[in-house]
């Protein structure tokens, strides 16, 4: 990592610089615009060249830690390799210079690509309908609880407000809910990690619209009665809702149409490598069994015979809407089509089968190691959580600490704090395009911290001390909020 | 850890009442709270004249790892939200049954509720700790 | 196997240290009649060469027809540098930066871009975007309910001059939260909003008022007087802007006597390709008052432990992971990746570079309409100022017309009669500063060839 911190790009401006070579020529309006409603005073935007430009953003990219330069367990995230097929592919200048509202003349190519996609992810998930429309994982989990809502609604059955969370749910869940006009229960999880049956039983009734769950958990364990938790929601009355966060751990060996889900979202950005950009774009594609079909969001891809074509108010009258202006995250889609093109038929359930193999050879090396899993019963599916809390309790370090210091090693820290009902708990997802000679270098460095927690803790709990920043003051960005740079302040 | 003081009134919720000289009631969050919450970046405070039920929330304390509602013990109109938090957030953390107090407002009408007192509420907090 | 590196000798010491002698056996938690034997409707895999015909032989099916369709999406020339940069591993595979040390690079990106959006709309503070210009057009409406305290009523003012896909966005996004949205009509004539229409609402409890700006007919609406209107009655201003316009139009910042409250609009023109329609990111910025009811990410300048400046997100505790139920949305993602490319682009481009863009595209579209409307079968709709895209009146139905100009090669604009039946045989034309006067010339004469063409019929 370069020792040298980066200026701001405003601190590199200079009157009258740009990179004009790539302004279009000037020319005379037709028609002028108005005089009162013009711009007085320019906009602050940066007056370099473009090799500062380039300059500048390449050594701000140096600073990143990314999948392409380091293993990122991030539990509950999915951080495999994001292919560069995928991203060259999608990138065809005729792909990614069609208008939105180019005619469907126009777009058969990318339609039939789109279409496909569908398709296996029905198959893949056990759907019978699905949406591409929802633009992340949060959006297609609005796009679920709003189906259900409108089922119910559609039935009549107005009282059917309420879904039930289990308390390890990820924080979009209730969220979600809220955002849906719905209130929320929580119920709790037994100490063998399923949830408690008793506690579901008796939190449904008249007023269920359904529940939301992943499996595997977030804990990283297999719902093992998932299919007497189904019995039990839908003799209620209620709806199942599956997130699809940790899909990857079971992707061509099990399928949530199989156990009972009536609605799923998906995390494209995870289980399908589309990338995570430091950020976003994600895609949460949306798959519903027959009774929820209806009420998919539009527009989704149809087919006549063999011309494609977008299927939209008209064709689902009773579709809960539109969830953006145009249809959704087109070339995060085009993306995961090739992956799963490229994967195969064998190629989804080798994803299970690698992505389980590594996170139990971790995990086991782990305890090896001498620390302490949440659930040492059981088997991990993808992920697994290590708790720290004899660490923190003798030793005064925290996950915290472990995760700050493991970037000194070469290492993003794994998922901390997550779920909540875990004390000082790391969540681990290898993913399965990690080479088994990874593993044992991550197993090394955390041996190594522990040791140092025992050692030199004040040396721990002060980590990183390699990273372009040493740890930063969260306290004081939330008080003295710095949220724009400032020309007289700094100049 | 400082005592919990003995002439102030507890409720579950981690709020306390101290009743002042004017008749009206001043209102914070207790020390267990604020080493709960972590160091606050923020408290949002009521404005005057407001009127609030017994059970609304009244106040919002923001940390960086979490924001939580303040709920009001008991109905009343705000007579005072306390001007220095704006700038000071800090004064909860610092000293939360003193300095860092909240509202203070006029109660309106009968309050049917009980409180705890600061033994019961001590025993409380004891047991959320082990 | 796609992308899996491990060996056999490997599998079987993992196996081995693990305790299992199959991997088999590390599903045997999963009931047995839950699993799959096998995903008949999934394809055999492909190699890379091979997905690489398959794409290319389909891009190639679907061409690059000479477009001038606007409607919310516009075609600008996209920098070389901005896309060579923004797709570096470092940029495109790294994740949302949670841990602050590991992710400056991409946080001080997500800073400058703050910066830029939020001078450029003339406000005080951004976030780091969201999914596109309708989901944050209704974020924006979630967000004046919560910020108006004066107001009970969560009515917010839509013109139906604003773009047809953001108004049903609004609805489906806001509805389930009892925000209910209230049509206000444009004048026929002129194409945008006038005071009159607003008048109904006098003296009533509404909370926001939504301008779009230029509206979605390309039409320059009187934002001070409808902005006055607005914060005279203490209903809070929504604008909805093109970036690219405001280089040279006054931001909303600057509305009226007080400026608007929320900005928000779409990114796409700064620099993401059209790409059928996404990904693209939605900017939020708003005054420092309500920014702790702004939803999304935001990031902050702060201090490390040795006395650095460095970057990190802040103000999470508001967000859905911290306040859970109570949280001001439930959104998680920010568009990290087109934010990237538009804070390069923007470095790029500059204010001048920007403003050229602006003027130009204004003046291609204003040369667009002065040819197109030299051809007797067409005329300007509507008698007002616009800005880069513009509606024209066509003498017979537009689906036909567009349809032969398709058969040419050419995409000749927005058919409005599904939207706007009102306005009859109405076309929404744009053209940037990609276009030259030989694509207009193109497309002029091909336009008079299919009226000639039908008459003939």
């Amino acid at each position: 990592m370069p020792a040298l911190r980066e200026k701001v790009i405003f601190e590199y401006s200079r009157p009258g610089r740009g990179a004009r070579d790539q302004w279009p020529e000037d020319v005379a309006p037709a028609s002028p615009l108005p005089e009162a409603l013009r711009r007085k005073s320019p906009p602050l935007l940066p007056e370099v060249g473009e090799l500062e430009a380039v300059r500048h953003f390449t050594r701000l990219s140096q600073q990143n830690f990314s999948i392409d330069t380091h293993f990122y367990p991030l539990g509950s995230c999915t951080m495999k390799y994001n292919p560069k097929a995928c991203n060259q592919y999608a990138m065809l200048p005729e792909f990614l210079g069609r208008h939105p509202l180019a005619p469907e003349s126009h777009g058969q190519g990318v339609l039939a690509c789109l279409f496909e996609l569908q398709e296996m992810l029905k198959e893949v998930t056990g759907m019978r309908g699905v949406s591409l429309s929802p633009m992340a994982g949060a959006h297609g989990e609005f796009a679920g609880v709003a189906m259900i809502r409108a089922y119910h609604r559609a039935r009549g059955d107005l009282a059917r407000n309420e879904i039930i969370v289990p308390q390890a749910a990820h924080g979009t869940n209730p969220a979600t809910a809220t955002m849906c006009g719905c209130s929320v229960r929580e119920i709790p999880v037994a100490a063998d990690g399923d949830i408690d049956i008793d506690a579901l039983t008796a939190a449904v009734g008249a007023n269920t619209a359904g529940i939301m769950l992943t499996n595997p958990s977030t804990l990283g364990i297999f719902e093992r009665r998932i299919e007497e938790v189904a019995r039990i929601v839908h003799a209620a009355g209620g709806l199942l809702y599956y997130d699809g966060a940790n899909l990857n751990a079971i992707l061509g060996k099990v399928r949530p149409g199989d156990m009972g889900f009536d609605v799923i979202h998906m995390n494209l950005h995870k289980t399908f490598s589309t990338p995570h950009g430091g950020g976003g774009p994600g895609a949460g594609a949306v798959g519903v069994s027959t009774r929820l079909a209806p009420f998919l969001p539009i527009p989704i891809v149809g087919r006549d015979a063999d011309r494609y074509r977008w299927l939209a108010e008209n064709d689902l009258p009773q579709s809960i809407g539109r969830l953006s202006a145009f249809m959704g995250n087109v070339g995060v889609l085009l993306r995961a089509y090739i992956y799963m093109r490229m994967l195969g038929r064998t190629g989804m359930s080798e994803v299970g089968e690698y992505a389980t193999l590594n996170a139990n050879y971790l995990l086991a090396q782990l305890k090896q190691a001498g620390f302490e899993a949440a659930y040492p019963k059981r088997r991990a599916s993808h992920e697994f959580i290590i708790t720290l809390k004899r660490e923190a309790r003798e030793l005064g370090v925290t996950a915290m600490d472990f995760a700050k210091r493991l970037l000194d090693y070469g290492f993003h820290a794994p998922t901390t704090y997550f779920p909540l009902i875990v004390p000082e708990c790391l969540l681990i997802e290898p993913t399965e395009t990690e080479s088994p000679q990874i593993l044992d270098a991550f197993a090394a460095a955390m041996t190594a911290i522990a040791r140092e927690a025992r050692e030199a803790p004040e040396y721990l709990k002060s980590a990183p001390h390699n990273m372009p920043v040493r740890r930063l003051d969260d306290v004081r960005a939330a008080k003295q909020l710095d949220l724009t740079w400032k020309p007289t302040a700094q100049t | 850890m400082s005592a919990i003081p003995t002439d102030l009134r507890y409720t579950k919720s981690h709020e306390w009442l101290r009743d002042l000289p004017d008749g009206s009631v001043e209102i914070g969050i207790t020390e267990h709270a604020q080493h709960e919450l972590g160091d606050l970046v923020f408290v949002e405070v009521p404005e005057v004249g407001r009127l609030l039920s017994a059970g609304e929330a009244c106040a919002v304390v923001e940390s960086v790892k979490a924001a939580s509602d303040v709920y009001c013990p008991l109905a009343g109109e705000v007579t005072a939200g306390n001007p220095a938090l704006a700038a000071s957030p800090e004064l909860v953390n610092q000293d939360p049954f003193g300095r860092g107090w909240l509202l203070r407002l006029r109660p309106a009408g009968a309050v049917t509720r009980t409180f705890l007192s600061a033994a019961e509420y001590a025993a409380l907090t004891a047991a959320d700790n082990s | 196997m796609a992308f899996i590196p491990h060996t056999e000798p490997e599998v079987a010491a993992m196996l081995a240290a693990i305790g299992v002698s199959s991997i088999d056996e590390l599903f045997d938690e999963i009931p047995p009649s839950l699993r799959v034997r096998s995903l008949d409707g999934i394809p055999a895999a492909l190699n890379e060469m091979q997905i690489g015909r398959l794409m290319s032989a389909r891009a190639q099916s679907d061409g690059r027809p000479l477009a001038f369709i606007g409607a919310g999406a516009y075609e600008h020339h996209i920098p070389a540098a901005v896309w060579a940069l923004t797709t570096r591993g470092e940029f495109y595979s790294a994740y949302t930066p949670y841990q602050a040390e590991a992710s400056q690079g991409t946080l001080q990106v997500i800073y400058e871009y703050q910066t830029m959006i939020a001078s450029l709309t003339g406000m005080e503070v951004a976030n780091a975007s969201l999914y596109d210009g309708a989901s944050a057009l209704a974020e924006a409406a979630l967000m004046a309910v919560r910020a108006n305290r004066k107001s009970q009523s969560q009515r917010v003012l839509m013109p139906t001059s604003v773009h047809p896909h953001y108004r049903k966005v609004a609805i489906t996004a806001a509805g389930n939260q009892a925000v209910s949205f209230e049509a206000v009509p444009f004048s026929p004539e002129e194409g945008r909003t006038p005071l009159t229409a607003l008048a109904p609402f006098d003296g009533q409890d509404v909370t926001a008022l939504v301008i779009q700006q230029p509206n979605f007919f390309g039409v320059l609406e009187d934002v001070d007087a409808l902005t006055d209107w607005a914060r005279a009655r203490n209903i809070l201003v929504i604008a909805c802007v093109n970036p690219t316009s405001l280089a040279v139009l006054r931001p909303p910042g600057e509305w009226g006597a007080a400026g608007a409250d929320i900005v928000v609009g779409e990114g796409q023109p700064l620099g993401v390709p059209l790409a059928s329609g996404g990904p693209y990111f939605g900017f939020m910025t708003t005054r420092m008052a309500h920014v702790r009811q702004m939803p999304g990410r935001i990031v902050g300048r702060t201090v490390d432990l040795a006395g650095c400046d460095g970057f990190t997100l802040t103000l999470q505790a508001r967000e859905q992971h911290i306040r859970r139920a109570r949280a001001t949305s439930n959104i998680c993602t920010n568009q990290g990746l087109l934010v990237t490319a538009a804070t390069i682009y923007m470095s790029l481009m500059g204010p001048a570079g920007l403003a050229r863009v602006a003027a130009v595209s204004h003046a291609r579209t204003s040369e667009l309409v002065a040819a197109l409307t030299r051809l007797p079968a067409v005329r300007m709709g509507f008698a007002s100022p616009y800005f880069h895209e513009s509606v024209l009146r066509l003498d017979r139905p537009v689906a036909p017309v567009l349809r032969a100009l398709a058969d040419r090669g050419i995409l000749g604009g927005f058919d409005l009669a599904e939207h706007y039946p009102e306005l009859g045989h109405a076309l929404l034309v744009c053209a940037t500063e990609t276009k030259t006067s030989a694509d207009i010339e193109r497309y002029a004469s091909a336009f008079a060839d299919v009226m000639k063409a039908a008459r003939a019929a």
